[in-house]
C-alpha cells in the first residue's frame, strides 16, 4: 500500500525545546488517521512538517514520495490545509477567499469561480457567498476554511484540530462533511482532542505525549489494549471516595480514583454493580458504559492539566 | 457534490505566476475606499508642487545645477516631489500594511500552505506597491510637462527611472518591516521619511550644505534617486546617473533577498 506520509525518526526542535521527538508514522492513501494528544503533545509541530512549511530538525520525512525539504512547492499543490486557527482573508467576501486561494495553486479564473461555485454549494455557504467573512459564525468560518482546503483537489487534507470551539451542531455538520471527503477516496490526516471526534472519523491513529507516540492503532484496538470493555463510574458522599476504594479492591481489572467519583474498569458492567451491591456499599450513584477512546487517552496521558 | 477525481488543475509555472497571483489577490481587495488613499497619495506631491515649488520659488528665482545649467526653482523642485512621491508610495504599502498581513492578520500563513514561497510574496507584493507608485507617478508626470516643466520625450525616460525607485524603496520598506517588531516603530519610519525627504536635495541643493553633512546627504537612497530624475527631467544627463541607477539596483536586490529571507524564518519556523 502507498505512503502519503513515512516519517521515521522525526524530530523537530526549537532551540532547546523539542517539540516532536523521535517519531515513526505511515500514512496511506484513502485512509483517516489521527494525531491524538494533550495541548503540547507535538501534534501541531508535526502537521506544519507534513504541510512542509516547517523544515524536520532530524529524521526521514516523505510527503507524497517527495522530500519536503527540496519540493516543497510540488508537494503543497497537492495538500490542503486546513489550520487550527482560521486564516480566512478578511479583506474579501467569501467567494473570492476561494476563487483568489485557487490562483495561487495556478487554477485559471474561469476553473476557480466553477470550483467555488461546487464548494460553497458542498459545505453549504453558497447563500454567504457575497458576505465577507467577518460576521460569518465559528462553525461558518470553519466550513469555509474547509472549502479552501479544498479547491486545489488535493490528495491529502491535513486538519489542525477541525472542531475546536465550534457547537455541537456546528460541529457535527464538519464531520459529516468530512466523512464524505473521506467515502470519495480523500486521505484526511487530522489532530483532535476530542475522542468523539476520533472515533467517528479516523481508520487509526496515534497517541502522542511529550513529542513521542505512546500508544498506536484502530480506535477500536486501542481501547480495546489499554482498557476494559466496560467502565463503572460510582459516585459516594461527598467525602472520603478513598475509603471506599480499599472496599472496592478486587472488582475489576484496575480502579481509579477522582475528587468526585471512582471508576472501575472492568469487563462486565452489570456483574461488577452486582458485585458492589453484594459487598453492601451504597453508592450515590452508578453509572455503566463502554470504554472509549478517552479512557485510553487519560490512561496513558494521564490526568493532569497540560497547557 | 465535488468531484474529486477530475484532471490535475494544477500547473508549475513557477515563481513569476506565483508572485503575481499574490499581486492580483491585493487587486482583488480593491474597494471604493481605496480610492479615498489614492487621491490623497497623489495630492501630496502636487501640492508640495504648487506651495513650494511655485509660491516659494518666486522668491528665490533660479538655481544653478551642479553641471553649470541653470533652471527656475520649479523645474529644480518638480523632479524631486516626482521621487519623493514614488518613495512614499512604495513605502505605504511594503511598510505598514505589509507588516500588518505578516504579523496581525495571518494572510502568509495561509498563503503560505498553497505553492507560493515567502520570496514570491515578497515579489508579488512589491510589484503591488509599485501598482499605485506608478498611477501616482504618472499623472505626476503629465502635470509637470502640461506646467511646460520638463519635456514630454524626457516625461517617457523619466517614467521607467520612477519606477526604479519605487522598486528599490519599496524593497527596502519590506526588509525594514520584516526587522522591526511593533508598531510604534513605524514612528521612526515616518521620522526618517521625512527628514529624508527635507534633506535629500529635494529644496535645496546637497551642495548647500557643509562637506561633511553633504556627503551623508549625497549617500541618501532619495538624495540619489532625486539626482537621477532631475538629470533625466532637466536634460542634463552623465556618468553620474549610471551610478545612481546602480545604487538602487543594488537596494534593490539587497531589499527582496533580506525581506524574502527573513520572511522565511519568521513564517516557516
Amino acid at each position: 500500500m502507498e505512503s502519503l506520509i513515512h516519517a521515521r525518526g522525526l524530530i523537530k526542535r526549537f532551540g532547546d525545546f523539542t517539540a516532536v521527538d523521535g517519531i515513526d508514522v505511515d500514512v496511506r492513501r484513502g485512509e483517516a488517521f489521527g494525531f491524538l494528544g494533550p495541548n503540547g503533545a507535538g501534534k501541531s509541530s508535526t502537521m506544519r512538517m507534513i504541510g512542509c512549511v516547517s523544515p524536520p530538525s532530524e529524521g526521514v520525512l516523505e510527503i507524497l514520495g517527495m522530500d519536503p525539504r527540496r519540493d516543497g512547492p510540488r508537494i503543497r499543490a497537492k495538500l490542503g490545509v486546513c489550520p487550527q486557527l482560521d486564516n480566512l482573508d478578511i479583506e474579501l467576501t467569501v467567494r473570492e477567499n476561494l476563487t483568489t486561494y485557487a490562483r495561487f495553486f495556478g487554477i485559471s479564473r474561469k476553473q476557480a469561480r466553477h470550483r467555488a461555485d461546487e464548494l460553497l454549494e458542498f459545505v453549504q455557504l453558497t447563500e454567504r457567498a457575497d458576505s465577507k467573512v467577518e460576521p460569518l459564525s465559528g462553525g461558518m468560518k470553519r466550513r469555509l476554511t474547509i472549502a479552501r482546503a479544498m479547491v486545489n483537489q488535493p490528495e491529502m487534507v491535513l486538519l489542525d484540530e477541525p472542531t475546536t470551539g465550534l457547537d455541537p451542531q456546528a460541529r457535527h455538520l464538519v464531520w459529516e462533511r468530512l466523512f464524505r471527503l473521506k467515502q470519495q477516496g480523500v486521505t484526511l490526516v487530522l489532530t483532535t482532542h476530542y475522542m468523539d471526534e476520533a472515533e467517528q472519523l479516523c481508520d487509526r491513529l496515534v497517541v502522542m505525549d511529550g513529542g513521542r507516540i505512546v500508544a498506536e492503532g484502530s480506535p477500536r484496538a486501542l481501547i480495546e489494549r489499554y482498557s476494559t470493555r466496560e467502565v463503572v463510574e460510582l459516585r459516594f458522599d461527598a467525602e472520603g471516595q478513598g475509603a471506599y476504594a480499599e472496599k472496592l479492591a478486587g472488582i475489576g481489572e484496575r480502579l481509579e480514583v477522582l475528587p468526585d467519583r471512582i471508576l472501575l474498569y472492568v469487563a462486565d458492567g452489570d456483574a461488577a454493580t452486582a458485585e458492589v451491591q453484594r459487598r453492601s456499599l451504597s453508592p450515590a450513584g452508578v453509572l455503566v458504559r463502554r470504554a472509549g477512546l478517552e479512557d485510553v487517552f487519560l490512561h496513558l496521558t494521564g490526568r493532569t492539566l497540560v497547557d | 457534490m465535488v468531484t474529486l477525481v477530475m484532471p490535475r488543475l494544477i500547473s508549475f509555472e513557477g515563481t513569476g505566476r506565483r508572485a503575481a497571483s499574490v499581486t492580483e489577490r491585493n487587486i482583488s481587495t480593491l474597494r471604493s475606499a481605496y480610492w479615498v488613499v489614492m487621491v490623497s497619495g497623489f495630492l501630496e506631491p502636487v501640492l508640495y508642487l504648487f506651495s513650494i515649488g511655485i509660491g516659494v520659488g518666486a522668491l528665490i528665482g533660479d538655481i544653478t545645477l551642479p553641471g553649470g545649467e541653470v533652471v527656475g526653482y520649479a523645474e529644480f523642485v518638480a523632479p524631486a516631489m516626482l521621487a519623493a512621491s514614488a518613495m512614499t508610495g512604495a513605502l505605504s504599502e511594503t511598510t505598514f500594511n505589509f507588516f500588518g498581513k505578516m504579523k496581525f492578520v495571518r494572510l502568509y500563513e495561509g498563503i503560505l500552505a498553497t505553492p507560493v514561497r515567502p520570496i514570491e510574496i515578497a515579489l508579488g507584493e512589491l510589484a503591488w506597491a509599485m501598482v499605485r507608485g506608478v498611477i501616482y507617478s504618472a499623472a505626476f508626470v503629465v502635470i509637470m510637462t502640461l506646467m511646460d516643466l520638463t519635456t514630454w520625450a524626457r516625461a517617457a525616460v523619466m517614467m521607467p527611472a520612477t519606477f526604479l525607485v519605487g522598486l528599490a524603496f519599496g524593497a527596502l520598506g519590506m526588509a525594514v518591516s520584516t526587522i522591526i517588531r511593533s508598531w510604534q516603530d513605524f514612528d521612526l519610519i515616518a521620522g526618517g521619511q521625512f527628514a529624508l525627504f527635507l534633506f535629500s536635495g529635494t529644496f535645496v541643493p546637497p551642495t548647500a550644505y557643509p562637506e561633511a553633512v553633504r556627503w551623508l546627504i549625497e549617500a541618501t537612497p532619495l538624495c540619489r534617486s532625486v539626482d537621477l530624475i532631475r538629470a533625466l527631467s532637466t536634460g542634463t544627463t552623465g556618468w553620474l546617473q549610471l551610478l545612481d541607477v546602480a545604487y538602487l539596483l543594488v537596494l534593490l536586490a539587497l531589499g527582496v533577498t533580506v525581506a524574502g529571507r527573513r520572511m522565511e524564518k519568521q513564517l516557516c519556523k
